[in-house]
């Protein structure tokens, strides 16, 4: 016995709220890229829970596609930083108004 | 309330405080570092929940690999920090009042689902036993994943590439 199942998926949503307020008010590109990883561990909190509850191993088999996709995901945009920054010498997301929108 | 319990609130105190310093830092080295923490402990709970091959790549994946690449860049990027004060409340407030009330109507949601004040048993599923599993039945997403993380891996190189060509024809 551990805790109740709605334990774990209320502290996974605040963990996921959390990034989401970090993506959403932060200005550096590594801030929000840091946001969006917090929300991909969330997610896979809540599917670990879950796969606990129904005692089947497909959510802990999905948590491994959810680290291969974070993976992925912040390689690419770690070097589109890297690559914004010597293109415009910048990486506040406030920054980039080239196109005036 | 048992021992599992006490571990597991814990932990939760650990992973929701250390997360919560690391979003308010303005420096990106002191966020990646409590980030850090945050996922040791994260994968101390899912050791808790039975799942010890995702704790240990939990800390291989995310604490090492993910965070370290984010200090690499953080090394490299030159990191303005002329965000005023003034605008940073007039960011922040809109989302904390979005996620707060998200939060309530998630919390009334989780709690109304059937099932969800049942306690959940302690289970474990063993290593060999959730890589026969995945390589059973989860086969062919297994391809696809590595076929991600191979076009992850060429994207990267290129950007890194072309960035550097341009910056060479420039200096000609």
């Amino acid at each position: 016995m551990i805790v109740p199942y709605g334990n774990v998926l209320l502290l996974a949503m605040l963990l996921f709220l959390l990034g989401a307020v970090c993506s959403i008010s932060r200005r550096n590109l590594l801030m929000i890229l840091i946001g969006v990883e917090i929300m991909l561990n969330a997610a896979g909190l809540a599917f670990v829970a879950a796969s606990l509850k129904w005692r089947l191993l497909d959510g802990q088999a999905f948590v491994l596609f959810i680290f291969g996709v974070a993976a992925s995901e912040v390689a690419v945009g770690l070097a589109l930083i890297v690559y914004l920054q010597h293109r415009t010498g910048s990486v506040n997301a406030d920054h980039y108004d080239s196109m005036k929108g | 309330m048992t021992l599992y319990a006490v571990i597991f609130y814990i932990l939760a105190i650990v992973i929701l405080a250390s997360t919560l310093l690391a979003i308010i830092q303005r420096q990106v080295v002191h966020a990646v570092v409590y980030l850090i923490i945050s996922f040791f402990a994260t994968g101390l709970l899912f050791y808790l929940l039975g799942a010890p091959f995702l704790a240990v790549l939990e800390v291989i994946i995310y604490a090492g690999a993910i965070m370290v690449l984010f200090l690499f860049i953080v090394m490299t990027v030159r990191v303005e920090s002329d965000e005023d004060t003034k605008t940073e409340i007039h960011q922040w407030l809109p989302a904390v009042v979005l996620a707060v009330i998200s939060f309530f109507v998630g919390g009334v949601l989780i709690f109304e689902i059937p099932g969800s004040k049942m306690s959940l048993n302690t289970g474990m599923a063993t290593p060999s036993a959730f890589g026969q599993f995945l390589f059973k039945s989860y086969w062919f997403p297994v391809e696809i994943a590595s076929f991600l993380l191979l076009i992850g891996l060429v994207g990267a190189l290129y950007l890194g590439r072309r960035e550097s060509r341009e910056e060479s024809e420039d200096r000609r």
